[in-house]
């Protein structure tokens, strides 16, 4: 139960073309997410697959059945909302059962199952309550209850987590990675944010314009990115791109290297800089370098590093960790 | 944060303008009730004596009285609900996305900016006029007998002409509202399974619930005292088929010259427009609670 596919699926608002055709197949259980900058139509293809918007041309198939032209509460999805989209005037008893009382279920089953998602979802002592008197974190649980009591084939999330603030988001972003461990049910994550794409996903989909860059799982991503775009989207802080002559001599365009593979001396090394800004995260130290001939690098080093602004450094890349481009952003092995 | 010393200066430098306003309703309402104890006619000025109750005595038991109180609530109930409903159901359309939305919005507001007067005038004779009115033409068009409307249905026609000129503020209220709706919550009701009709009955009206709440409060307030219509169209007739109690203070008052009368009428017409007040906050007062 689960999977979905989509066969030259594209999607335009009058003229302009948001999504040209494309093509992607979501395994049953599986953790996707739908990462790319903002505007790239994630959220749109998000609600395609929803059914909130029709698609342009092509079919979607959610196991194995056309379900292209079938109104969104009959796909058998749920969907979690970036507002959280709560009734405002029910209480959130009213809230999880709304789903079950449209399909006309049973009142005394209705109870039971908005009990038995509330208690999963550390709601009990809310029910009563009125969405407006409940914190951002529980009404993302709220939200997810609704979703979770129709049993749905997948769940649906756009942007869940933007509105909550960065100790909650790390919290949540746990929950929901739990609750798919329990419920083993495919689940459609969009966000902006590659922190929690790599964190969360058992596969990520990187798009830009609408087109899909790369589709792999986390580590694929971060190993062998197929071009610029998703070599500079992934990975924190951004991967330390090259151009001119250094980049010539490795038969390229560009060359990019992460932060994480530099090396920093004081004494010996391939480039040399001076140090900038330095960023002391206690686990970890960032500094920027302005390395001669090269330009501005990023550099992570391990644990505290004592150094500071004005000194001269040298930097040396790992040498099998340094991702070579060509004039179409596309990488050379 | 204010200390009480600034707060002292504040209530010192609003005083005046509260004293104003004070006085500017003080006055007027305590010379009523001062008139309303009088025997005060201005056919036989000054010979006002005090005479207690007599006036009230005389306008309640009035049998005009009764048939006013009726036709009052029933004026103020019956164009609240045409604007009512007509205004959610206009809204729900202008809400739409269409081709010249902004030009229709404005026509459909256009009513609210003609008078009271005019309008009425404008519907009795072009209109509910049996023999030149577009009603009376549409029915001999039609091959039936033209019905004319102030002397069959006087308080029909006047809250059809009431009605007309307040459902341009009530759609202006809800739709201002609807807008306002967050179109995610349509979305998550759809994906909940709920189609229209139930979107409408469980989300959208909801929602337009304090709407409807001020647009019902402010509505009252003003046809407690609809008067031009009245007079312009059938003169409370026949009879006092269409006398409202704002009217009958007209006629004690006014027409005949009794000035005690009209004062006791006019402090009735308070003290129900309170009560009428105090069962619709105890109705629909809590919908205004954040």
């Amino acid at each position: 139960m689960g999977s979905i596919n989509l066969e030259n699926v594209s999607k335009s608002f009058g003229e302009t073309r948001v999504i040209p055709p494309l093509n992607l197949d979501i395994e049953e259980g599986e953790f996707v997410v739908f990462v790319g900058p903002s505007g790239c139509g994630k959220s749109t293809l998000l609600r395609l697959i929803a059914g909130l918007e029709d698609v342009t041309t092509g079919t979607i198939h959610i196991d194995g059945a056309d379900v292209t032209e079938v109104r969104p509460a009959r796909r058998g999805l749920a969907m979690v909302f970036q507002s959280y989209a709560l009734y405002p005037h029910m209480s959130v008893r009213k809230n999880i059962a709304f789903p079950l009382k449209m399909a006309g279920m049973d009142p005394g089953e209705i109870d039971q199952k908005v009990d038995r998602a509330a208690s999963v979802l550390n709601l009990t002592d809310y029910l009563e309550r009125r969405p407006g008197q409940l914190s951002g974190g529980q009404r993302q649980r709220v939200a997810i209850g609704r979703a979770i009591v129709r049993s749905p084939k997948a769940f649906l999330f756009d942007e869940p987590l933007s509105n909550l603030d960065a100790a909650l988001r790390v919290n949540m972003r746990l929950e929901i990675s739990e609750l798919h461990k329990n419920l083993k049910t495919t689940m459609i994550y969009v966000t902006h944010d590659q922190i929690e794409a790599m964190t969360m996903a058992d596969k990520i989909v990187v798009l830009q314009a609408g087109v899909i860059e790369q589709v792999g799982s986390p580590m694929e991503l971060y190993r062998s990115p197929a071009n610029l775009f998703v070599a500079g989207f992934i990975g924190s802080p951004k991967m330390n791109f090259i151009e001119g002559a250094e980049a010539a001599a490795r038969n390229a365009k560009t060359i990019g290297v992460r932060p994480e593979h530099l090396r920093l001396s004081t004494d010996s090394g391939t480039w040399k800089g001076t140090i900038g800004v330095s960023e002391h995260l206690g686990s970890d130290t960032f500094f920027h370098v302005a390395a001669e001939g090269i330009g501005n690098l990023t550099v992570r080093a391990p644990g505290e590093v004592e150094l500071s602004y004005g000194d001269t450094v040298f930097v040396t890349p790992e040498p099998d960790k340094v991702y070579a481009f060509d004039d179409k952003g596309q990488v050379v092995r | 944060m204010a200390t009480d010393h600034s707060r002292l200066a504040g209530r010192f430098m609003i005083s005046p303008a509260v004293l104003l306003l004070l006085g500017w309703m003080i006055v007027p309402l305590s010379m009523t009730i001062y008139f309303s104890f009088l025997n005060y006619n201005l056919l036989s000025p000054g010979m006002e004596e005090f005479i207690g109750l007599t006036n009230y005595e005389f306008f309640l038991t009035d049998p005009a009285f009764f048939d006013a109180l009726g036709n009052t609530l029933l004026l103020v109930g019956g164009v609240l609900v045409i604007t009512i409903i007509g205004g959610v159901g206009l809204a729900l359309l202008l809400d739409q996305p269409m081709w010249g939305q902004g030009i229709v919005r404005i026509l459909v507001i256009a009513p609210f900016f003609v008078m009271p007067t005019v309008s009425a005038l404008v519907w009795k004779n072009m209109f509910m006029n049996p023999v030149n009115g577009l009603f009376a033409h549409a029915a001999k068009f039609m091959g039936l007998e033209p019905f004319d409307f102030l002397a069959h249905a006087p308080l029909f026609s006047i809250i059809l002409i009431v009605a007309w000129q307040w459902l341009p503020f009530a759609t202006l209220i809800l739709l201002t509202a609807l807008q306002s709706l967050d179109k995610e919550q349509l979305e998550a009701a759809k994906m909940d399974g709920a189609r229209k009709f139930r979107r409408f009955y469980y989300i959208v009206l909801p929602h337009l619930a304090r709407a409807i709440t001020v647009v019902i409060l402010i509505q009252t307030i003003f046809l407690l005292s609809v008067f031009a219509e009245i007079l312009v169209t059938t003169n409370g007739g026949p009879g006092t088929a269409s006398t409202n109690i704002t009217y009958l203070v007209y006629l004690q008052s006014l027409l005949q010259f009794d000035v005690g009368s009209g004062s006791a009428g006019g402090i009735v017409a308070v003290v129900l427009a309170n009560i009428v007040a105090f069962f619709l906050m105890r109705m629909i007062g809590k919908n205004l609670e954040a």
